[in-house]
C-alpha cells in the first residue's frame, strides 16, 4: 500500500512538489534560525563570560553594588586565602582573580612630556603564573596583531586600535594614569610588548590587558583584586549549577553588617542578561511555533486546492466503492510522506547553510563598532544535536494537520450526487 | 515740626550703625588680607578618613601670591617624593617611580587628591572669592565659640566649579570657620568646618579643618596645618616645571 501511495506521489509531481517545497523551505527556515540564534546566544555568553564576569563571580558586598563602576576602593583582600578556599570547596571550577579599571594611558615623548593619551579601560588577570587559565579564557595568542603576549612583569597589550590612536608600537613605554584603591592618582610605566584585536567592539576600542600583580602594585592594592572568576570547566554556562553554588555561598558567607563580606554572583544576574536571555529563549519558542501554525494554515490551504483538483479522483474512487475513511487516511498517509521527505530536505539544507555560517560567521564589526556590550564582532551559528530535530516534527505536525483539515471535506461528499458530478 | 526733627536726629544714627556693618564684599576682602601673603610656606597633614581605613599624607607647600604653588609630599613612603606644580590654571604632577611629569587636565582635574575629599578642581580655583562671587550678608551665627556673619556667595561667572557659597566668617579674626559648597541647581557638594585656629605673625587662620565631600562615603579629610610662616624667601626656580624633578 506504501508503495503505491509512493508510486502515486513521485508519478504525479502536482501531488507532492508544492508541499514538499513548502515543508522544506519551512524546515529549512526553522533549523537555520535555531542554529543561528543559539550561536548568538553561545557567543554572547561565552564573551560575557570570558571578558566580564566569568560563570560565577566573588567580589565583596559593597564592590557588587557598584560593580559597573568598578569600585575598586571596595575590592576583595587577602585573594590567595579566598581562592584556596573557593578551590577547596569549588574543585571543579576554574578561579581566577581579576581587577578591572580605568584611567588614562600616555605616551611619553624623548623628554618624558605628554605625547598623546586616551582614556582607557582595562583589565588585569594573571598572565604570568603557568597554571593561569588567562591565555586559554582571554585568547590572548590568537588576538596579538603586532608584537607578542606578555611574558615578564611590567608588560602590557593594548587594543590594536588604541595602539594606532597613539601611535605607539611594541616596545615603546605606555604609562597609565589611574586611580589606587584608596583614591590617589596612580603613575605607573609598561611597556607595551604588543597589541590584539578580540573583535568585540566594546573592547577593541580602548583596552589594555596586564598582568595581575604589576596592577596590584600601581593601584595599591597587595593581595588584593575587584573579583575572582569561576568558570566551569567546560567553558559552557550552567545556570542551575552556578545558581545552587551561589546561594550555597551567598548563605554561609552573609554577613549583613559587614560591606565587605564575600557574595557570588552569576553570569546570568551579573552580566544583566537575564532579561535578554529570557526573551531570547522565548523568540526561539514563538518562532517554532509560528511556523508550526503558519505552515498548517498554508498547507490546509495546499491540502484545499489539492482536494479541488483532485475532487473528480476523490469522487470517481468514492463511487467505485472505497470507504470514505480509506480515502482520507490514504491522504494522510500521503502527507506523512511528503512532510517526512520535505522535513528531510529541509534540514539536510538548513544544517548545510547553518553549518557555513559556523565556520564563517557573520561580522557585524561595522555595525557594532559603537557597541558597549561584551559580544564578538562575528556573530556564528552553533549546530547541535538538537539543531537536527528541532524541524523535523514540526515540518511532520504541519502537513499532517494541513491534511487533517482539508480531508475532512471529503466526509461531505454525498454518495448519491456522485454520478452526477461525474458526469457533468 | 517734631516729626521733621525725629527724622533729622535718627537718620544720622542709622546711617552709623549701616557705617558699622560692612558689606559681605568688604568682609571677603579682610577675609583675603587676612590669608592672602606674597609667600607663604606650609607644612601640613592630611588625614583621609576611607571606607576601610584612615591614611595620612604630609605634605609641604610653598606659594608665591595665589597663583603660583609648589607641593611636594614627604609621607607615606608610597607617596613621598610625589611633586605638584600650579602655575596659574596648569597643574602639573611629578611621579617618581616613573620619572613622569603629567599636566592634569581635562576630567582629571575632577579627581580626588590622594583620595581626600578635595579634588584638583579645588586646588585651582582663586583662593580670592571676591574675584569669582558677589557676596551678601544673611544672618549672624556662633560657630565654635566665634561671633560669625553669614554669607550667601554667588558666581559672577558660570565656569565655576561651585557656583554658590554659604560661608561662616569670624567677626573680628576674619577667618573662614565654615563653609558649604553648593552646585548650580542647589545641591550640597562639599562641607568645610574649622575645628581649630591659631595666630601666625598677628594673622588668625585656620589650624585644624575638615573637608566633606557629600557626595562620597567616609568620614571626609582632616586637615591639619603643621608649620605656617607668612612671605618668607622662596627661591624662583621652586616654580618652575624642572624643579619638579629635582
Amino acid at each position: 500500500m506504501i508503495v503505491f501511495l509512493l508510486k502515486g506521489l513521485v508519478r504525479d509531481r502536482s501531488r507532492s512538489l508544492f508541499p514538499i517545497v513548502i515543508v522544506a523551505t519551512g524546515v529549512m527556515l526553522t533549523v537555520f534560525l535555531h542554529a543561528y540564534i543559539h550561536g548568538a546566544i553561545t557567543i554572547m555568553i561565552q564573551s560575557a563570560a570570558h571578558y566580564s564576569t566569568g560563570h560565577v563571580r566573588v567580589m565583596t558586598k559593597a564592590y557588587s553594588e557598584e560593580a559597573d563602576q568598578v569600585p575598586n576602593d571596595c575590592a576583595l583582600l587577602g585573594i590567595d586565602t579566598v581562592i584556596v578556599e573557593l578551590r577547596r570547596r569549588f574543585p571543579d571550577l576554574r578561579w581566577t582573580p581579576r581587577i578591572k579599571f580605568g584611567g588614562l594611558l600616555d605616551i611619553p615623548d624623548d623628554r618624558g612630556e605628554t605625547r598623546a593619551q586616551v582614556p582607557v579601560f582595562g583589565f588585569a588577570a594573571d598572565l604570568l603564573s603557568p597554571e593561569s587559565p588567562e591565555w586559554k579564557v582571554l585568547n590572548i595568542h590568537q588576538a596579538i596583531v603586532r608584537g607578542r603576549v606578555p611574558q615578564k612583569r611590567g608588560e602590557i597589550v593594548i587594543a590594536d586600535e588604541l595602539a594606532q590612536t597613539l601611535n605607539v608600537s611594541p616596545g615603546q613605554t605606555a604609562t597609565l594614569i589611574s586611580s589606587t584603591m584608596h583614591g590617589s592618582m596612580a603613575v605607573s610605566n609598561f611597556t607595551v610588548a604588543g597589541t590584539v584585536r578580540f573583535g568585540v567592539a566594546a573592547m577593541d576600542r580602548g583596552t589594555m590587558i596586564a598582568d595581575l600583580a604589576d596592577i596590584q602594585q600601581a593601584l595599591d592594592m597587595e593581595t588584593g583584586a575587584g573579583e575572582i572568576l569561576g568558570f566551569f570547566p567546560d567553558d559552557v554556562y550552567h545556570d542551575d549549577r552556578a545558581t545552587t553554588m551561589s546561594a550555597e555561598f551567598n548563605g554561609r558567607n552573609s554577613e549583613p553588617a559587614n560591606e565587605f563580606s564575600l557574595v557570588m554572583g552569576t553570569l546570568r544576574t551579573e552580566s544583566g542578561m537575564a532579561e535578554y536571555l529570557d526573551l531570547v529563549g522565548m523568540f526561539s519558542g514563538i518562532i517554532i511555533g509560528i511556523f508550526v501554525i503558519a505552515m498548517s494554515i498554508v498547507l490546509w490551504n495546499a491540502g484545499l486546492t489539492g482536494s479541488l483538483r483532485r475532487y473528480g479522483e476523490i469522487g470517481l474512487r468514492l463511487a467505485m466503492g472505497e470507504e470514505k475513511g480509506h480515502v482520507y487516511r490514504t491522504m494522510l498517509a500521503e502527507s506523512l510522506m511528503i512532510g517526512c521527505f520535505g522535513s528531510l530536505l529541509g534540514t539536510a539544507i538548513g544544517l548545510a547553510m547553518a553549518y557555513y555560517l559556523q565556520v564563517e560567521g557573520f561580522d557585524f564589526g561595522s555595525i557594532m563598532k559603537n557597541s558597549t556590550m561584551m559580544i564578538s564582532d562575528v556573530i556564528r551559528a552553533k549546530i547541535t544535536p538538537f539543531t537536527f530535530v528541532i524541524g523535523f516534527l514540526p515540518g511532520l505536525i504541519a502537513t499532517f494537520l494541513g491534511t487533517a483539515i482539508s480531508g475532512i471535506g471529503i466526509y461531505k461528499r454525498q454518495t448519491a450526487q456522485l454520478f452526477k458530478e461525474l458526469e457533468a | 515740626m517734631r516729626q521733621h526733627l525725629f527724622s533729622v536726629l535718627l537718620i544720622p544714627f542709622f546711617l552709623l550703625l549701616a557705617r558699622q556693618v560692612p558689606s559681605g564684599n568688604e568682609i571677603l576682602e579682610k577675609v583675603d588680607r587676612n590669608m592672602v601673603s606674597a609667600t607663604k610656606t606650609v607644612v601640613s597633614k592630611m588625614v583621609i578618613r576611607g571606607r576601610r581605613e584612615s591614611r595620612t599624607i604630609e605634605a609641604k607647600s610653598w606659594q608665591r601670591g595665589t597663583s603660583e604653588t609648589f607641593t611636594e609630599c614627604l609621607a607615606p613612603a608610597r607617596e613621598k617624593g610625589t611633586k605638584m606644580l600650579k602655575l596659574k590654571d596648569m597643574l602639573w604632577t611629578y611621579s617618581p617611580s616613573t620619572d613622569r611629569t603629567i599636566l592634569v587636565s581635562g576630567h582629571m582635574l575632577r579627581q580626588s587628591v590622594m583620595g581626600s575629599d578635595l579634588s584638583y578642581e579645588d586646588m585651582m580655583e582663586d583662593p580670592r572669592l571676591p574675584n569669582l562671587y558677589s557676596a551678601t550678608i544673611t544672618t549672624e551665627e556662633t560657630m565654635i565659640g566665634r561671633p560669625c556673619w553669614v554669607l550667601d556667595l554667588v558666581a559672577k561667572k558660570e565656569d565655576i566649579a561651585y557656583h554658590g557659597r554659604k560661608i561662616w566668617i569670624d567677626k573680628t579674626r576674619y577667618v573662614v570657620l565654615k563653609e558649604n559648597l553648593y552646585a548650580k541647581s542647589g545641591k550640597l557638594l562639599k562641607t568645610m568646618e574649622v575645628r581649630d585656629v591659631m595666630e601666625v605673625q598677628n594673622r588668625w587662620v585656620a589650624k585644624s579643618l575638615l573637608f566633606k565631600d557629600v557626595l562620597k562615603d567616609g568620614e571626609g579629610t582632616e586637615f591639619q596645618v603643621v608649620a605656617l610662616e607668612f612671605d618668607p624667601a622662596i627661591p624662583a626656580y621652586i616654580f618652575s616645571k624642572a624643579a619638579l624633578k629635582k
